[in-house]
């Protein structure tokens, strides 16, 4: 009995040194950064992680010497306006995919699907020619026109509509709600948790874009936080380190803030009761 | 002002029927019960009078107008479905107002006192802040038919709405259904595969089997007179024991080699079937040599027992009544016989009973 016991609780103890052996690997680089957002950029370089002369000085540089408040700017607005954007196509897409009948529909959707499986770096080439052939360089049109739709949103969406009894549908009709009525005051209310996380998605697809960017964006007008991250990098002949600490911590806040409040709506059972 | 189907026909894909020539009148103010096994079509044919379902072939008249080709909203009824189809990000009183917000020629203050009347009138005022997962599953059900209250529409389509309560809610919800419907005066079209909730509320049943409709008549009529075997057999609990028979002499009929009936009528000259009800058979217990049956189980049900037993011949097992103090046990040899009371019906299970109602009565 006694030998059980000690064994169970070996086991145990032993689960747990793991389970925090590995969170300690995972969370160690992103709270090192976070620290050393705080100490002056002499320390950091001198290797003194541990040195007590912690301060906001970073974050108020930050602030005052670079751009950083217009690039987060930028990106806010182009993350937002993706974001909706992202909502509305996608779900009246799949909603189209889901409560419509019309020729070809599987057709179409597999269409759909297939540029999913085209990775982003292929469409590159296409896609600058376009906006530039439009003049949008440099422009937040560029930042955002290609990413107003997403086939995997109209995907996830419509695998959730699907989900959607047929009954709420019947009921409808019988209460004669046209499509945009049913769609607006039942679809998207009994599938708030899939909008809420094509939302979450979405916004943070847009806010961590690095690559497109790059290469249509040139002035700080247009700049995204990402870019402008870099940008802080090289443009000093001496880099601040502290300061740069500083300014990603700034743009992870943003990220931490969405998936916490995310985190919220993820909870099950919210459409329980609906049919039986 | 009734509700009249003419030649309903239903098919999918030009071979498979689901429904063929079903016709009949449902009156203003009648509890309409469609009954039959399940994949009989009832739902098909109750979602073709709402509109949810295109017909094949055939006329759909509510009050004298041809509703064939109008969308569901344009005929002026409610549908109370099976698993409620409420709407959970709504709290019960915007569930039960929701049709009526949707259809917009209610004004506000009308609206709020429909509602609140059909939450009276389903006891559920108490609860009306509450969201439907907040609900147990009667709550649910009533909150469904709070919605077909509210709404000014005087037809009413229900299809197998008590099918997920347990057996107490059913019988009391089969209570308030019946007890609101004759309130209201709604026209009540109910689709069941249960026939003791089809006896017990409609003023007309409709049976369906096979995609045909077998009878539609009076629950007195259904029981006391059904049009064939599958009609018999599907009222009454325990089921109707169908025995095969042959004329003897006289009036006297030899029924499965086990036993005589005597009918006063003329029956086929060759086989044909007899058909008894489970409290017309009567047991006793016998020796090995005189006995004709023996029994299989007994179940208690307080006031009664049902036996089954199985008969010597043809290997046919019949269900009896008997009083609850009687002695029996399984494995009892026993000798079966019945009342004159019975039906009979041909080789194609038509009945072909004479004066059934007198028969019955007698």
């Amino acid at each position: 009995m006694a030998n059980f016991d000690e064994s169970a609780i070996l086991k145990r103890v032993f689960s747990y040194i793991l389970l925090i052996a590995l969170a300690v690997v995972i969370l160690a680089p992103f709270f090192i950064g976070i620290w050393a957002s705080f100490l002056p950029t002499m320390d950091i370089a001198k290797g003194d992680l541990f040195s007590t002369n912690v301060s906001f000085n970073n974050y108020v540089s930050a602030f005052t010497k670079t751009p950083i408040l217009r690039y987060l700017a930028n990106t806010v607005v182009i993350a937002t306006v993706t974001m909706f954007a992202q909502l509305i196509f996608c779900s009246m897409s799949a909603y189209a995919f889901v409560f419509l009948k019309f020729k070809y529909q599987k057709t179409i959707f597999s269409l759909f699907l297939i540029t999913m499986m085209l990775p982003f770096e292929a469409e590159i080439i296409p896609n600058f020619a376009t906006i530039k052939s439009m003049g949008l360089l440099d422009n937040y049109a560029a930042l955002i026109i290609p990413f107003l739709t997403s086939a995997f949103g109209t995907f996830m969406l419509r695998q959730s509509f699907m989900q959607t009894p047929a009954e709420l549908k019947e009921a409808s009709d019988i209460e004669g709600l046209n499509h945009f009525q049913f769609y607006w005051h039942i679809v998207l209310p009994y599938n708030k948790i899939s909008m809420i996380t094509l939302g979450a998605y979405s916004f943070l697809g847009a806010w961590n874009q690095y690559l497109w960017p790059m290469l249509t964006t040139f002035s700080n007008n247009s700049r995204v936080i990402q870019n402008g991250l870099k940008q802080l990098q090289s443009e000093e002949t001496f880099n601040d380190w502290g300061m740069i600490q500083a300014s990603a911590a700034i743009i992870v806040i943003p990220t931490i803030i969405v998936l916490f409040v995310g985190q919220h709506y993820f909870k099950s059972g919210m459409n329980e009761g609906a049919v039986k | 002002m009734s509700t009249v189907l003419t030649n309903i026909c239903k098919k999918y894909d030009s071979d498979k029927t689901v429904l063929s020539n079903v016709s009949t009148e449902i009156q203003t103010g009648e509890f309409f019960v469609i009954v039959g096994p399940s994949g009989c079509g009832k739902s098909t044919l109750l979602r073709m009078i709402a509109g949810l379902t295109p017909i094949t072939d055939g006329e759909i008249r509510i009050n004298d107008k041809v509703v064939n080709d109008l969308p569901p909203k344009d005929r002026n009824l409610t549908m109370v479905f099976q698993s409620y189809a409420l709407f959970p990000f709504l709290s019960v009183w915007d569930n039960v107002a929701f049709g009526l917000k949707a259809r917009n020629n209610n004004s506000q203050a009308d609206i709020e006192e429909r509602v609140n009347n059909a939450l009276r009138m389903v006891n559920l005022e108490e609860l009306k802040d509450r969201k439907p997962r907040e609900l147990s599953g009667g709550q649910r059900q009533r909150v469904a038919l709070a919605r077909a209250v509210a709404s000014d529409a005087k037809i009413c389509l229900m299809d197998e709405p008590l099918s997920n309560l347990d057996a107490q809610l059913r019988i009391k919800m089969r209570q308030e259904i019946y007890a609101l419907q004759r309130k209201l005066g709604l026209t009540l079209i109910y689709v069941t595969h249960d026939q003791v909730e089809a006896m017990t509320m409609a003023d007309h049943i409709m049976v369906l089997h096979d995609s045909k409709v077998q009878q539609i008549g009076t629950p007195t009529e259904i029981y006391k007179k059904p049009a064939n075997e599958f009609v018999a057999s599907f009222f009454g609990v325990p089921p109707i024991n169908i025995l095969p028979a042959i004329k003897t002499a006289g009036k006297t009929v030899n029924v499965n080699d086990d036993f005589q009936v005597k009918i006063d009528q003329q029956v086929p000259t060759d086989s044909f079937k007899i058909g008894i009800r489970p409290n017309e058979l009567m047991i006793e217990e016998a020796d090995e040599l005189s006995a004709n049956a023996s029994i299989r189980t007994i179940e208690f049900l307080g006031d009664e027992k049902i036996v089954y037993a199985k008969m010597n011949n043809n290997d046919i097992e019949v269900a009896a009544i008997v009083a609850s103090d009687a002695q029996f046990k399984a494995y009892d040899t026993i000798k079966v016989t019945s009342s004159d009371n019975v039906l009979v019906f041909n080789n194609e299970g038509v009945n072909i009973t004479k004066n059934a109602e007198d028969a019955v009565n007698a």
